[in-house]
């Protein structure tokens, strides 16, 4: 079955696509560049680099921008699946949702619509389960974004490692903060992974970060050989 | 032991960690030892070493299981409790004379407990994650216990432990799962 990842660059769509990988053929990514950075459905920080990663796992890319609206952005995405379906011939489209039943079902139904296969490979998955599977597949996960209290400006640009999750396992249990971002409070980049063909180097980054509130801006990144 | 069946259109497939690994993951962390088979390598064995066995649900395109029906024609003899979620419902349904008809639901919606099982407790509203394109009618043999005859959510066997829900408990209602492992 020929498939199309909804792909933001994120750790969970880019094992989402690692385990679409081994079960069928995925003969595309797809990448919604949201406006609006509180988007209720896309991933937004450094999405634009999605590009980079998809060079790197080697698999076509289909980009389409929305201006990130509720509700509309799900025309946009439908018209994207559609895009896909038309340029690639996908027969279904596969997401990294875990949680999220609002992102869940209007994926469903746009997949309904369009008579496509709708495949979710992480749904409900144990989050420090997940993360650590992460680590033992060697995934590289840095995070580019958090959103909630009580994440300061250190999170920004951190790797993810045994002892990172260590420590989102014990802010979940003492905030109730979802250890995988899984509520919008963090966001992550995968630099490199089994998937990947070549790794991605970051060589020049900003912060910004108020109230809880901050985002790693990926100025200037490159493809290296492994 | 509970035994997962894999109702998905093929052995080990990508649906696989949506439909049948969230179960899993929920019963081994409430204690339970689990051992997962696809339904395909039951059609002629009836799974008797086992406490427990539930179907589970299939994507929202996937309905092969509903073109394998004889594969399950082990459920009639069986008598070990048994639980069918969503597409498992359908089957087992199917298996004791009803029929699988069109029925799409998409998403949470409220869910009438209307009589009192061992399975949901007493009549109360509940609100359940819905993925189907089809239902299936109540057989001679058993008691609505959720919903109404147009819209089934959950039966029961008369005398049995054998149930069906339509609605997906690894959303939400975890605990129908916790309370069946313990029947």
């Amino acid at each position: 079955m020929k498939l199309g990842v909804l792909f933001s660059g994120g750790k969970d769509s880019v094992f989402a696509t690692y385990r679409a990988m081994q079960k069928n053929q995925v003969a595309c990514l797809i990448t919604l560049i949201s406006q609006n950075p509180d988007s209720y459905m896309f991933h937004t920080p450094n999405i634009h680099r999605t590009n980079l990663q998809a060079e790197a796992v080697g698999i076509p890319l289909l980009c389409r921008p929305t201006l990130g609206e509720k509700e509309k952005e799900l025309e946009d995405l439908a018209a994207a699946i559609k895009g896909a379906r038309d340029e690639y011939g996908i027969q279904g489209v596969v997401t990294g949702a875990i949680e999220s039943v609002y992102q869940a079902v209007r994926t469903q139904r746009i997949c309904q619509a369009l008579d496509l296969w709708c495949f979710n490979p992480l749904w409900q998955i144990n989050q420090v389960d997940y993360l650590r599977q992460l680590l033992l597949e060697g995934f590289q996960v840095i995070i580019t974004g958090v959103f909630a209290y009580p994440f300061d400006d250190s999170w920004l640009g951190e790797e993810l490692t045994a002892e990172c999750i260590c420590r989102l396992e014990e802010l979940w249990k003492k905030y109730k903060v979802s250890p995988s971002g899984e509520g919008g409070e963090l966001e992550t980049m995968v630099l490199d992974g089994p998937i990947f063909q070549k790794r991605l180097e970051i060589l020049r980054s900003s912060k910004s970060y108020c109230n809880y509130r901050g985002r790693l801006f990926i100025e200037e990144m490159r493809l290296v050989d492994k | 032991m509970i035994l997962l069946v894999d109702l998905c259109y093929e052995k080990e497939s990508l649906s696989m960690y949506e439909f049948v690994h969230p179960i899993a993951d929920i019963l081994m962390h409430s204690g339970f030892s689990i051992e997962i088979r696809h339904y395909s390598e039951l059609a002629r064995h009836m799974p008797e070493k086992y406490d427990k066995i539930i179907l589970c649900g299939t994507a929202l395109k996937d309905n092969y299981y509903a073109k394998q029906i004889s594969s399950f024609s082990w459920i009639k003899c069986c008598r070990t409790p048994l639980l069918g979620i969503c597409a498992g419902m359908q089957v087992i349904g199917s298996v004791f004379g009803g029929r699988i008809v069109p029925q799409q639901a998409i998403g949470l919606e409220t869910i009438e407990i209307i009589r009192e099982s061992a399975l949901l407790g007493e009549p109360r509203t509940i609100e359940g994650y819905h993925l189907h394109n089809f239902g299936v009618t109540v057989p001679d043999d058993f008691l609505l216990l959720a919903g109404y005859d147009e819209h089934v959510e959950a039966f029961k066997h008369k005398n049995l432990s054998i149930y069906g829900i339509i609605f997906h408990p690894e959303v939400r209602n975890r605990w129908i799962l916790d309370r069946f492992a313990n029947l």
